[in-house]
């Protein structure tokens, strides 16, 4: 039992975060409960502390909107706080669309759909950085906030909070994507919020800090890794995880027998290198 | 021969890094623009006038469908459910709130608690504001058209829900009594939407009693026309005012320099 909880206390965490953020969603819409109201473009948090998408707001700037003070309050609350505790925090730990292309994940490597061979991932994962720019040329030519419209997070998530309509089919596109034709595809190569994110996420505090004294080289980190290109330094170097690409899910410090990665902070982890 | 050897060795070799990185982003440029078209054809689409009804103080639907970010605190804060968000199915502005006022009319509360809430000024409180306090009468969603065809007070049937309904009945509605020809001896009791005080709130449309509502709302933009520059209403002051900035455009037509009767010397080559 210990066991499996040191196995897996960070998925069962953010399982919980992510469920735990939908459900007082869904709440405050059905029942009128005030902690989180709204959904994950605009909320307000116990009727006093706004928080909004700043992605959403950049795209409104491009299309011409008038900004409003209440939502720039909330694009600084939640831009401060993706830059402590790292920018892709949210697509681990908060996003729903994580649930379902992690699930496809799993489905992928239990299958062995990896194993096929001559499949190469035809993709660069700096596609999502295209569609980031894309969506704000978009928004600037269309005169409304491109992604929004097509965005199947907001679509899902509004979805769940407020009546999926065929919303569900958008869940079912991400998941046979993911499974079948590109893995990671979504969330690791397309997703302009997470390309967002992992620009902001370049500064954050919160980093995963590799120990290779420790590391056996068994390579479990990179085989779940969502995002394995961020783990070069595994067996090499004792180094902390900076690229903004990283999620902060934690799947690697769980999977690690040998006490070889852990969470620390930026400047603690630079420290102890200096201090050594 | 020999001097061809070399030639082909160089085609050979792998490209260089500078004509690759070229082509990386003309590959990467050409994607972006397939995939722009299809995705701004899908936008132009998908936000097309779709006759909605939007809370009240929204901003003009250009400016709304640019500004409003798709929350739902607007839908959260409405008490009668009147509020929905579009999702997909819906054929609207995904996202955007709306309502259907024979589903669920706007009960037009008198603290208007769908529009504070709203983060963006989407929802534009200065607009149902009037001397500091929230007037929801001055909202406007819409305009309330009545299809004499099918409504059957304009047959002669006695019925007055819609003005009975209208929370500003009076002003909005009023019921005009005609005499009625075909009997001779009864009236008609017409009712007659004044646009300019009419918020476009829907109740009349929920309380019509036809199979299909002889009174409905319509954004205002649709179900009103336009006079133009080139009409005034020659008795009323404020009307006339319009003048003080007209223009005068003045056409000319070129005279033609023959004489009419030579029309009739040019062996008629002109009619054919």
């Amino acid at each position: 039992m210990a066991k499996l909880w040191n196995n897996y206390r960070y998925l069962i965490l953010r399982r919980f975060t992510q469920i735990s953020i939908l459900v007082l969603y869904f709440g405050a819409n059905a029942w009128g409960w005030t902690m989180l109201m709204g959904n994950l473009s605009s909320s307000k948090i116990f009727n006093v502390i706004p928080m909004s998408d700043p992605y959403a707001a950049l795209q409104m700037l491009f299309a011409g909107a008038a900004m409003a003070t209440d939502l720039l309050i909330g694009v600084a609350v939640a831009t401060v706080f993706y830059l402590l505790i790292g920018g892709r925090a949210f697509c681990s730990w908060v996003c729903p669309i994580n649930m379902v292309t992690d699930l496809a994940n799993f489905t992928r490597r239990k299958i062995g759909m990896d194993k096929i061979k001559g499949v190469k991932q035809p993709a660069s994962r700096n596609i999502r950085y295209w569609v980031l720019a894309l969506s704000l040329i978009l928004s600037y030519l269309l005169g409304v906030a491109a992604f929004e419209f097509v965005s199947p997070i907001s679509m899902v998530h509004r979805g769940i909070v407020f009546g999926l309509g065929f919303g569900w089919s958008v869940m079912v596109i991400i998941f046979l994507f993911d499974l079948f034709v590109l893995k990671n595809g979504w969330c690791g190569h397309i997703c302009p919020l997470g390309g967002f994110y992992s620009l902001l996420g370049k500064f954050s505090l919160i980093r995963v800090q590799h120990n290779e004294e420790n590391c056996t080289l068994c390579m479990k980190c990179k085989n779940v890794c969502p995002e394995n290109q961020v783990l070069h330094m595994i067996g090499k170097e004792s180094l902390p995880v900076l690229s903004g690409e990283c999620t902060n899910c934690a799947r690697c410090i769980e999977v690690c027998d040998d006490d070889a990665l852990e969470f620390s902070i930026r400047n603690m982890a630079k420290k102890k290198k200096t201090g050594e | 021969m020999s001097e061809n050897r070399p030639k082909k060795m160089k085609n050979k070799q792998p490209l260089s890094d500078r004509r690759k990185f070229i082509l990386n982003m003309a590959r990467g440029v050409g994607l972006a623009t397939i995939s722009g078209f299809i995705w701004s054809a899908y936008i132009d689409e998908a936000t097309a006038s779709q006759l909605l009804l939007r809370p009240p103080g929204a901003i003009k639907e250009d400016d709304f469908l640019k500004t409003c970010i798709k929350c739902g605190l607007c839908v959260e804060a409405c008490p009668y459910d009147t509020l929905l968000l579009a999702k997909p199915g819906d054929h609207k502005p995904l996202g955007t709130p709306y309502f259907v006022p024979r589903e669920v009319p706007c009960y037009m509360c008198p603290d208007i608690p769908c529009v504070p809430v709203c983060p963006t000024g989407a929802l534009d409180e200065s607009s149902v504001t009037t001397d500091d306090k929230l007037d929801i009468n001055i909202a406007d969603m819409g305009l309330a058209i009545i299809d004499k065809e099918s409504c059957i007070a304009f047959w002669g049937i006695q019925c007055d829900a819609c003005y009975r309904a209208c929370p500003i009945l009076g002003s909005a509605i009023t019921v005009e009594y005609i005499k009625n020809e075909r009997t001779g001896k009864h009236a008609f009791l017409r009712p007659v939407i004044h646009a300019d005080a009419c918020t476009g709130c829907g109740l009349c449309e929920h309380a019509c009693v036809t199979e299909k509502p002889a009174i409905f709302v319509l954004p205002r933009e649709t179900a009103t026309g336009k006079a133009g520059d080139y009409y005034i209403k020659g008795w009323d002051k404020n009307d006339e005012k319009r003048l003080e900035n007209a223009k005068e455009i003045k056409t000319t037509t070129e005279l033609s320099k023959e004489s009419a009767i030579d029309s009739l010397n040019n062996n008629l080559e002109d009619l054919y």
